[in-house]
């Protein structure tokens, strides 16, 4: 299975080629976004004027959001990167199956693997919200991550595919590690859309939004949109504890034990809860939630990389 | 958590419309505690002051810190070797760290989480969780068992509202909007001559009630963890092929217990192991499967044939039994200086490279006849290299191709009567003597014995003699036992589903009021609202006024496109169209 294992590793290399395209589409029409965007107009109802009779409140036309001004009709950086992205997704997933048939097993036993499955869903999440409404702004730094995420599993973390451990020949492997995965990719996007909520708020703060930043959607979009995300992943993680103390118990006799990956699992998602608590505070919402979220991927990177690679852990299936 | 909580999407955080003496229930009555941080009460008495501090506590903003507080507590478990999950390393702290090393000791930082200093930040923080949500739950009962509140006079502040004339007459519009409010919990109130119907609707309180769940789910978790503590029993044993375990404590290698464990309450099975068997990947040379064929005589005293596999245990008795580990253990007979057998039986060595299976381990002979106690002390080769150049022997695999011993020798007292009890992996050496090559300055390498299955071979200086009988394989067995599992699972899924409940499911109130102008029209005047964001409300208005909306196809399509936000320009086009 040695040449499947190979053609798996064009696949993804082929894949960040086409991310780097887009990356540099996408960045393009971010530019031109700026440049061209017409100032917002004005938030207006037209009222109607109705006579009322025994009615409270005469009645006023709702004051509903009228759509912004009109984009530029054409954005065709946009649309190679949106095209150049799909095109990169593709290939990916193949290379992800190609990669589980040359192992013969789901293909997120180590590192490397888990990474590329992240990627692949960091995208989709990118995608699927794409299709209900315009994230093409977001695209640059999907596309972005996605070309880090992969070089550094490329570069550091490749292990050949082999058969894995018997301590991690269970079906919980396709749960477990299939939610973990996906939490990641999840928890990805949102922090993303975080991230340029606090750069947006922060120019507004100085009172110097710049063009790139004045194209964003106003920050409070940005934070609905991030805690939609977010609520998902955070239901994600808690099955992620939780399938992950079942296999815990199946495997090493208890459900939890502190072993290092489950203290940074644990502080993940209290960080997340902290989050989702800082939204209902007065006083927190808005800015300092969203930094909440970004620590919460920051601890997530740190879970990955740092206690996989580097802290004496029962979660050390790395290969590196 | 109560304070602080109050439904969302209103345009300002004051409720002026909200009706006097209405409670909506939305649980927000808690809320003017702790929204700003208030001053503590200057010269309150001591009832006062522990109200303060319940308010505090039970504030949401004190939630919120004790669970960033949480978070960072926890960390120090990752900079530190812990001792309940490597004692070893803890040890070896000791030896790098003489200095600091105790101080650490004295913070309880090798055991973060069972620290006073952890355990206080998670008992703050459920005691802030149960003082919030217990009136949080009775005030929701509340709201279940009341009809929706009234509309407010205006909707003027709510940002999703409509407003239109409709065609269709006053007593259909509210028998429609009725119909379209199926599913919601409705409140009718007929003005007072009879001109105005306002319809106050509410559905979703599984919102809340998944809210609530996830927290007590959260309670029930901890309590379930805590008494498993209490009860549970945990036991290590090393069984040798063909050797029978019997479930009593004096059988397990180590075994702890919580402290309201009973000790008849261990459930007296046997097991005996058949065989074990090992496969390893022939490319990469990892571990593929180990299995340990079993043998469980229940009490009733039936047998049953049983597997243990790694992620596979056995459940026998209420406990669990897992496959831990494995290794060799050679069955070897020693006789002493006089010929008669001092020992016999298998003795099995420690792996210390999980890839090619070099073991340690050491053969204590106390009952020699003639001369003194011996020791033996070396490894065990599966598949041996011996190195000539370097006199050394390596493993190069761990299945047991060419088995080898390799052993020192010591003579003396082994000191296994003084009644201190001994690590049986180790030799107390203290009053020992090491057998060596007579050299130039009096002491001369040591002198080893390599034996192979089936060899006898003569121990140096006529101690006597060692034979390497068989070479049966051995199980490192965890037997645990704690009734509070299903429990435990029970409680993690509840606070799942209350989570996603809580999060997915929308809350909302749709406010209809349906009265007439003077030209006799249907005037509709509607408002809603959501607790949290809820991306859909707009659209659940649309839906609802749709039946009683004039030109029905085009404004509606207009609305969804405004929505969605897409298609700006086809949208100006029907504008134009239709002006």
């Amino acid at each position: 299975m040695a040449e499947l294992g190979q053609i798996s590793l064009y696949l993804v290399t082929a894949a960040m080629t086409a991310y780097l395209i887009a990356t540099i589409a996408f960045a393009i029409d971010f530019s031109r976004l700026a440049a061209d965007r017409p100032s917002r107009v004005s938030r207006t109802a037209d009222a109607r004027e109705l006579v009322s009779a025994g009615v409270a409140d005469a009645p006023v036309v709702a004051a509903r959001p009228v759509a912004d001004a009109p984009l530029p009709p054409v954005r065709r950086a946009a649309a190679i990167g949106q095209s150049t992205f799909t095109a990169a997704v593709v290939l990916l997933i193949a290379g992800v199956v190609t990669r589980g048939f040359a192992a013969g097993r789901v293909p997120w036993a180590n590192m490397y693997e888990f990474t590329t499955v992240s990627v692949v869903v960091a995208s989709l999440v990118f995608l699927a919200i794409q299709r209900k409404r315009d994230v093409r702004f977001l695209g640059t730094f999907i596309s972005l991550f996605a070309l880090l995420a992969l070089f550094l599993a490329l570069a550091v973390l490749y292990t050949d595919p082999t058969a894995v451990q018997p301590a991690l020949q269970s079906y919980w492997l396709v749960i477990h590690v299939a939610i973990a995965t996906s939490g990641m990719g999840v928890f990805a996007v949102a922090a993303t859309v975080s991230g340029l909520q606090l750069a947006k708020d922060r120019a507004i703060g100085r009172g110097t939004q710049g063009r790139i930043l004045s194209s964003l959607p106003t920050s409070a979009d940005l934070e609905r949109l991030a805690f939609r995300i977010n609520s998902v992943g955070f239901v994600l993680w808690t099955f992620v504890l939780i399938s992950g103390a079942i296999w815990a118990e199946h495997a090493w006799g208890r459900y939890w034990g502190w072993d290092a990956k489950e203290v940074w699992s644990f502080v993940i998602w209290v960080v997340y809860a902290a989050y989702l608590h800082a939204r209902s505070t007065r006083g927190w919402e808005g800015r300092r939630a969203a930094w909440f979220s970004v620590a919460g991927f920051a601890s997530i990177l740190v879970n990955y990389y740092v206690v996989n690679l580097f802290v004496n852990s029962l979660h050390s299936y790395s290969g590196v | 958590m109560s304070a602080g909580y109050r439904p969302e999407g209103l345009v300002s955080g004051d409720d002026p419309e909200k009706p006097d003496g209405v409670d909506d229930g939305s649980a927000d009555t808690a809320a003017p505690t702790a929204q700003t941080s208030t001053p503590g009460p200057v010269g309150f008495g001591p009832v006062a002051w522990l109200r303060w501090t319940w308010r505090q506590l039970t504030s949401m903003r004190v939630a919120l810190l004790l669970l960033l507080l949480l978070a960072v507590v926890a960390l120090p478990g990752t900079f530190f070797p812990q001792r309940p999950q490597d004692p070893a390393r803890v040890a070896q702290y000791y030896v790098d760290n003489p200095s600091l090393a105790p101080v650490l000791e004295r913070f309880g930082l090798f055991d973060v989480f069972a620290s006073p200093w952890f355990s206080a930040v998670y008992l703050l923080l459920f005691l802030s969780l149960v003082g919030c949500i217990v009136p949080r739950s009775l005030d929701h009962i509340k709201a279940l068992r009341r009809p929706p509140p009234a509309a407010p006079s205006r909707f003027t502040r709510f940002p999703v509202r409509d407003a239109f004339a409709s065609p269709v007459g006053r007593d259909e519009a509210v028998a429609t909007a009725t119909t379209a409010l199926q599913g919601y919990r409705l409140r009718r109130t007929d003005g007072a001559d009879g001109a105005v119907t306002t319809l106050s609707a509410e559905r979703g309180y599984s919102r809340e009630t998944g809210n609530i769940v996830f927290h007590l789910a959260l309670v029930g978790l901890l309590i379930a963890v805590g008494y498993g503590t209490f009860v549970h029993y945990r036991g290590q044993v090393i069984v040798v092929e063909g050797d029978t375990f019997a479930n009593s404590q004096m059988q397990y290698d180590s075994f702890e217990s919580g402290p309201w464990f009973d000790e008849g309450g261990l459930e007296p099975f046997r097991m005996r192991l058949d065989g074990f068997t090992s496969r390893f990947d022939e490319v990469s040379g990892m571990a593929a499967d180990f299995r340990a064929e079993v043998t469980v005589t229940e009490p009733g005293g039936d047998e049953r044939p049983e597997t243990i596999r790694v992620n596979h245990p056995l459940r026998t008795g209420g406990a669990s039994v897992y496959l831990m580990g494995n290794g060799f253990a050679p069955d070897v007979t020693v006789t002493d200086a006089g010929g008669n057998v001092a020992f016999s039986g298998p003795v099995p060595f420690v792996i210390v490279d999980q890839a090619t299976y070099d073991s340690r381990g050491v053969i204590k002979v106390p009952d020699t006849q003639v001369g003194d106690q011996i020791g033996l002390s070396g490894v065990f080769l599966p598949t041996a290299v011996v190195d000539p150049a370097s006199d050394t022997a390596f493993s190069i695999s761990p299945e047991p191709n060419e088995p080898l011993l390799v052993l020192d020798v010591w003579f003396g007292n082994l000191g296994l009567d003084d009644g201190v009890p001994q690590n049986v992996y180790q030799l107390d050496t203290q009053a020992m003597q090491q057998v060596r090559a007579p050299g130039s300055d009096g002491e001369g390498a040591p002198v080893r014995v390599v034996v192979a299955p089936g060899q006898t071979v003569d121990l140096p200086d006529g101690l006597g003699t060692i034979t390497f009988n068989d070479l049966p394989r051995y199980v490192g067995l965890d037997l645990r036992y704690d009734p509070t599992l299903p429990w435990v699972l029970t409680f993690a899924l509840l606070a799942l589903a209350g989570l996603s409940a809580s999060l997915f499911l929308p809350r909302r109130r749709v406010f209809v009021r349906i009265g007439q102008d003077d030209g006799g029209r249907t005037v509709v005047t509607a408002a809603a609202l959501a607790r949290g964001d809820d991306p859909g409300l707009e659209r659940e208005l649309t839906r609802v006024l749709e039946p009683l909306r004039p030109a029905v196809g085009k404004t509606d399509q207009d609305r969804m496109n405004q929505e969605t936000g897409q298609a700006p320009d086809r949208q100006q086009d029907e504008g134009a169209r239709r002006g």
